[in-house]
């Protein structure tokens, strides 16, 4: 294949009930920077109905162009649909990098689309550069359960294809200055195709707190042990205007909800302040926690693991530090 | 109703550690199971079989001892297995995997595929849905719950982040499941005594009637130049005091970086 044919970098934004996602701005912003090595251009797939009314947005955090498909038969996600709207666009321009956020919409769509294009992907990366020599992209991600990094590249095959995890690239500063277009994409669906039928999307109140937002984290793992202990730490994070989250451990256990699991499994997380409280610190926990800024560990065990990234690790009973600290914030805060 | 199940042996993970002296893998001794979303795709075809009557077979690519989760899997209920083994099938990425799982599945006569939505080992989730690109039927992943209408309709849910969609199809289609959505049948005392009765059928890269281009290492677009155990960030102080103290030391923290 003549891989000169390929160029600009292309990011799949996803949008859900017309609201682009954070993961989105976070692919852009990434894009810019890879595009800019490049010297090429960073086009943004807007794919939904109704949904222009922000487009605008995706060139503030670096986009040149956002193609808007906006179509009544991409009113809500389906395989089928969704990846005969993203590959016409792909077959027409042959994108040199095309990403996608590793959401639940990102790794359905990204997968059979790489069957359809006979191309490579890279499923939730954390790292992307462009190699100097080669000026290819270099796609960095872990496997084994966190515990092995490998270094992928797509040598022979175009596009370059990857899905990131929500969470993991950092957001540019947003310039509503910046200069970009957004063009209108058609698409001539085949709707003999479309062999799945939508019956109905139901939102659950998960009591749903994106943790991977969270400014302030107090996660809590067996050491917390307990329902009740989780409630002494929702406590401490009320006082300090954070959330709970939690190592695993807990979540299988039952005690906390899938949606509050950080690691390898759960979500990647980079508050200003993680506590962890009673974390071991399995490496599949370090590896979606470890980018916080500043750690704060507390644990009896002082050859918990956990203490290796930590930037304060107190050897200590959680159970006794927490409600006392709990106390004093509220006068220090107050 | 004949339903092809995709399983994987992989390392369980959660067993992995990292020689603290040449920060590379141990793998010596970590257990060698079932992939869990494999198996509660397993449950869901069992669980079909046992309603509604249904022929399951099981294939697996691997290395010649995968041959142990195809027994597990017969103890479980299915009634054929297939393994597929072969170097020409050795370093192949997803769609490589796909490409040679697609082929074995043309040569079976099935009506549903069912796999993991992720194995353990890569957790790439992309096998299944690139399978069903190949065979030219539609995908369900991230699938929870599985009706069948004794006739032709099948209605799943599909979770996603906020919740869940309900779908619907009739005809063929290639279905992820998560592990968390069943409980996994336990292996029965007659089903462990049969097991090693049983024949798995042993496939070859020949059999998939493909050229050998389209497989292993030289079918794998992705190669991976690099890899490495991840360098954690130096520690900080560690201090060992009561209840008191810890409290002193934190909120100081917490004021050094002006969050209080």
């Amino acid at each position: 294949m003549d891989k000169s044919q390929y160029k600009d970098v292309y990011v799949f934004a996803e949008q859900r009930d017309g609201a682009i996602q954070s993961v989105a701005y976070e692919l852009v912003s990434k894009a810019r920077v890879l595009a800019d090595t490049l010297g090429e251009k960073v086009v943004a797939i807007l794919a939904g109905s109704g949904i222009k009314k922000d487009a605008k947005s995706l060139i503030a955090y670096g986009a040149d162009t956002v193609l808007a498909i906006d179509d009544a038969n991409l009113k809500e996600y389906v395989t089928e649909q969704y990846t005969q709207a993203v590959y016409s666009v792909i077959t027409k321009f042959n994108p040199s990098i095309v990403l996608f956020g590793a959401t639940t919409i990102g790794r359905d769509l990204a997968p059979r689309l790489a069957a359809r294009l006979g191309t490579g992907l890279t499923a939730d990366c954390t790292k992307l550069e462009i190699s100097e020599d080669t000026k290819e992209l270099q796609m960095t991600r872990p496997a084994f359960g966190g515990n092995l990094m490998a270094t992928i590249m797509c040598p022979n095959h175009r596009p370059q294809m990857s899905t990131v995890r929500p969470g993991v690239m950092p957001k540019a500063d947003p310039d509503a200055n910046r200069k970009g277009e957004v063009v209108d994409f058609k698409v001539d669906f085949d709707e003999a195709k479309f062999a799945v039928k939508l019956v109905k999307t139901v939102k659950e109140k998960k009591n749903t707190v994106d943790i991977a937002s969270a400014k302030i984290l107090v996660s809590g793992g067996r050491g917390v042990g307990c329902k009740e202990g989780f409630e002494k730490l929702q406590a401490l994070a009320t006082v300090i205007g954070g959330e709970v989250s939690s190592s695993r451990a807990m979540v299988d256990a039952g005690i906390m909800p899938h949606d509050r699991q950080v690691g390898q499994t759960g979500k990647t997380v980079r508050p200003a302040v993680y506590f962890a409280l009673g974390i071991s610190g399995a490496i599949q926990h370090l590896a979606g926690m470890e980018e916080s800024e500043t750690i704060i560990a507390v644990n009896k065990d002082k050859f918990a693991p956990i203490f290796s990234v930590a930037d304060l690790g107190i050897v200590c009973d959680l159970n006794k530090v927490v409600p006392l600290l709990t106390e004093r914030l509220k006068k220090e805060i107050k | 109703m004949k339903i092809l199940v995709c399983i994987k042996q992989v390392p369980d993970t959660t067993e992995i550690k990292i020689d603290p002296v040449t920060k590379t893998l141990v793998r010596d001794g970590v257990p060698a199971i079932m992939n869990p979303d494999d198996k509660g795709g397993l449950e869901f075809a069992l669980q079909l079989k046992d309603k509604f009557g249904a022929e399951v077979t099981v294939i697996t690519m691997g290395l010649p001892q995968a041959d142990l989760i195809l027994r597990e899997a017969f103890a479980m209920g299915a009634d054929k297995a297939i393994l597929l083994t072969d170097r020409k099938l050795g370093g192949a990425d997803t769609l490589a995997t796909s490409k040679a799982l697609a082929c074995a599945a043309k040569q079976l006569e099935w009506d549903l595929i069912i796999a993991g939505r992720q194995a353990i080992d890569g957790d790439t989730a992309q096998v299944g849905p690139e399978m069903a690109e190949h065979l030219g039927i539609p995908q369900i992943s991230y699938v929870a719950g599985l009706e069948y209408d004794g006739k032709k309709k099948f209605t799943v849910k599909k979770e996603n982040e906020d919740g869940y969609q309900i779908l619907e199809f009739e005809g063929k289609a290639l279905l992820t499941c998560l592990a968390s959505a069943v409980k996994p049948r336990y292996m029965s005392v007659s089903g462990i005594v049969d097991a090693y009765d049983k024949e798995v059928e042993i496939w070859g890269a020949d059999k998939l009637q493909v050229e050998d281009t389209q497989l292993g290492l030289k079918g794998s677009p992705t190669k991976v130049v690099k890899s490495f155990t991840k360098e954690l960030k130096q520690p900080g102080e560690i201090h060992e005091v009561d209840a008191e103290e810890a409290v002193e030391l934190i909120v100081a923290k917490l004021k050094e970086k002006h969050i209080i």
